[in-house]
């Protein structure tokens, strides 16, 4: 039974199911199976974080690519659940658009993927970090975890705690500064996008007249 | 459970044969995945038999009837299963507009993501199927899924009522979400953990150490996150996507036999799994009132009094969680429908504002160390973290364990002394001081 690396089994299930929908998202033309196809290959993407043993990044992943493109979908029906859109019909042209720029794109991550070294399983990560350790090497400094991140975001970098305060003091100490101009940034996003939508007073016709 | 099984059960009987079973041998594996599989799935099927029964009686009680009293006896408390039966025997129908794939794998959506949930959530300590150290969030995350499977099958049916119900679905749970969200960071910034067996394991000893008792806006943001809970497993007075009165059955008006029952099935799976996420991040997960098994000393205990006291665990904990379910019923017979807006009215202006308005006065009491029924520490302002930590009393199920005790020797203990955040302690103070130096 050894014989067959089940993890390996489950990444090449995990990655087939994702790009099998994805390539099924390419080749529906009903707005609805497409984000319905979408979501399941996000959710088989993050399956394949939840095999490399990040499960806050796997849980990250259904929260908002899989819950975000849930709300495309509802969005999908919507605008299109009767209609002309229901059926969507690519031109020539598009498709040779969408061809360069995907093509472009896949030239570019499929040199980066075989950059990568091998697959290995969080126990085979920890039996090489042992026999790193036996050789006498020291361990890369910095182990994601979701409590490192978390509170390099609040402002301490625990992956710097040796180095020099000046550099701490001068900016290094943490993404809390970036984490907030995101968050304004979101929030006068919000604010404006509010304000766009707001309900506006209908101009009655005698106002018209008035300004004509 | 996997090394259990290996080594206790399958190297047990390999040796009738001559042989014997590694400890990491992959068919431990298998077994204790089928195990813990098939005692998820029996939660939520049984589940759902005994609280449709529930509600019916309930509900009958509450209109001054009887509710069923025949199917097998005194209670008719096998009408569940006369109903199972009936779905099982009824013409499997589809519309002819419909979008058949969609339509078919609709209700398994639902029910996959309810009970996928339930991989996380503990029923004792340590007894969940799956370990997470971010368990609230997952389960969250999968939970927010179920709303997918009720889109798609209210655009599948091809028929308004169903669209209609679908999108007020789609629009109240998105809604809810944030509030949702909101209430449940509160008890994971007071633990320090998005661990649900950590957070459970910190509310160990008398009732008062349970976190809706913390403060006495915990009380109130127990109380919201119920709301939300309702909200987003889309029951009365919240059900606005199956409103009989208006959209025949909303969603599922074109599902019949088996297929309608999944939704039953994945409806009341989520209303038991809420309630477990109540229990374990507000009301003590499977602590009880008492701390029996502290008294007796057998809560961590190895071999078999270790299990009965886990077992106990999980009695209290389903119990909770049946209770909140039976509150949810109570709800549901009493208070009135609400209208769309009305709806996002509670979510927008009541329930969002509030959670945010609790989340910052409960950090301010947690910062400010003020006394909690728990642990009445003298009131002290936060000047070093040692020196705010009370002095350990003689016994230690009287109160809240201390986190480095739990660290120890505490009852089922584990690592929250973990070495990053005393790392980020350090750090954080020769930031100030030095910030104060300059």
């Amino acid at each position: 039974m050894d014989a067959i690396n089940w993890s390996s089994f489950y990444f090449f299930l995990f990655g087939g199911l994702a790009c099998l929908f994805a390539l099924a998202v390419v080749f529906t033309s009903n707005v609805v199976r497409m984000a319905f196809y979408l979501i399941m290959s996000l959710a088989a993407t993050s399956g394949l974080f939840f095999l490399a043993g990040a499960d806050f990044v796997g849980a990250m992943q259904i929260m908002i690519y899989v819950g975000g493109t849930l709300v495309l979908l509802i969005f999908g029906v919507m605008l299109t659940a009767q209609g002309p859109f229901i059926k969507m019909h690519t031109s020539g042209g598009d498709w040779i658009l969408a061809a360069v720029v995907g093509g472009s794109m896949l030239a570019i991550l499929i040199p980066a993927a075989f950059a990568l070294g091998a697959f290995i399983t969080p126990d085979e990560a920890e039996v090489a970090a042992e026999q790193r350790l036996a050789d006498g090497n020291e361990l890369p400094a910095a182990q994601p975890t979701a409590t490192r991140i978390g509170l390099g975001v609040v402002g301490a970098r625990v992956d710097k705690l040796e180095q020099e305060s000046p550099v701490l003091v001068g900016g290094m100490s943490g993404y809390l500064l970036a984490f907030e101009i995101i968050a304004i940034h979101l929030l006068v996003v919000l604010v404006g996008a509010a304000y766009l939508a707001r309900a506006k007073k209908r101009a009655t016709p005698t106002q018209i007249e008035a300004v004509e | 459970m996997a090394e259990f099984i290996n080594v206790y059960i399958l190297d047990w009987v390999a040796a009738w044969f001559g042989g014997s079973v590694a400890v990491d041998a992959l068919f431990g594996y298998i077994v204790a995945a089928v195990l813990k599989a098939a005692i998820i799935l029996n939660i939520i099927a049984v589940g759902a038999l005994f609280f449709i029964w529930l509600e019916r009686k309930v509900s009958g009680r509450i209109q001054d009837r009887l509710g069923p009293t025949r199917v097998g006896g005194k209670f008719g408390w096998l009408q569940t299963l006369a109903d199972g039966l009936k779905l099982i025997t009824k013409e499997d129908l589809m519309p002819g507009d419909a979008d058949r794939l969609l339509f078919r794998l609709a209700p398994y959506i639902a029910f996959c993501a309810s009970f996928a949930a339930y991989l996380a959530l503990p029923f004792a300590a340590g007894w969940a199927a799956i370990q997470l150290n971010v368990a609230v969030f997952f389960i969250l995350a999968v939970l927010g899924l179920e709303v997918f499977g009720v889109i798609l099958a209210g655009y599948a049916s091809a028929s308004k009522w169903s669209l209609f119900g679908a999108m007020r679905e789609a629009a109240q749970v998105v809604s809810y979400e944030v509030p949702l969200g909101l209430c449940v960071v509160i008890p994971v910034t007071v633990a320090g953990t998005m661990d649900l067996t950590k957070i459970g394991e910190l509310q160990a000893g008398w009732f008062t150490n349970w976190y809706v008792f913390h403060s006495p806006m915990m009380l109130i943001t127990a109380g919201v996150f119920f709301t939300c809970c309702l909200a987003s497993v889309n029951r009365a007075p919240f059900d606005l996507a199956e409103a009989e009165s208006e959209l025949v059955a909303g969603f599922h008006t074109e599902y019949s036999g088996l297929r309608w029952s999944f939704f039953f099935m994945a409806e009341y799976g989520s209303m038991f799994l809420v309630s477990g996420l109540a229990a374990v991040l507000f009301f003590g997960g499977w602590n009880g009132p008492i701390p029996i098994t502290h008294i007796l000393g057998i809560a961590g205990a190895d071999g078999l009094v270790g299990f009965i006291a886990q077992l106990m665990g999980a009695t209290n904990m389903l119990l909770k969680m049946s209770l909140g379910v039976t509150i949810m019923i109570w709800i549901r017979w009493t208070l009135p429908r609400l209208r769309i807006d009305q709806v996002m009215t509670t979510c927008w202006k009541y329930c969002t504002p509030i959670a945010c308005v609790m989340f910052v006065s409960v950090l301010l009491w947690q910062a400010y160390q003020l006394p909690t029924l728990g642990r009445l520490a003298p009131l002290r302002i936060a000047g070093d973290v040692e020196e705010v930590l009370p002095p350990p009393p003689t016994t230690t199920w009287l109160r809240r364990p201390a986190a480095t005790e739990l660290a120890t020797n505490g009852p089922g203990s584990f690592e929250l002394a973990d070495s990053d955040i005393h790392g980020a302690i350090a750090a954080a103070r020769r930031l100030s001081h030095e910030v104060e130096g300059q």
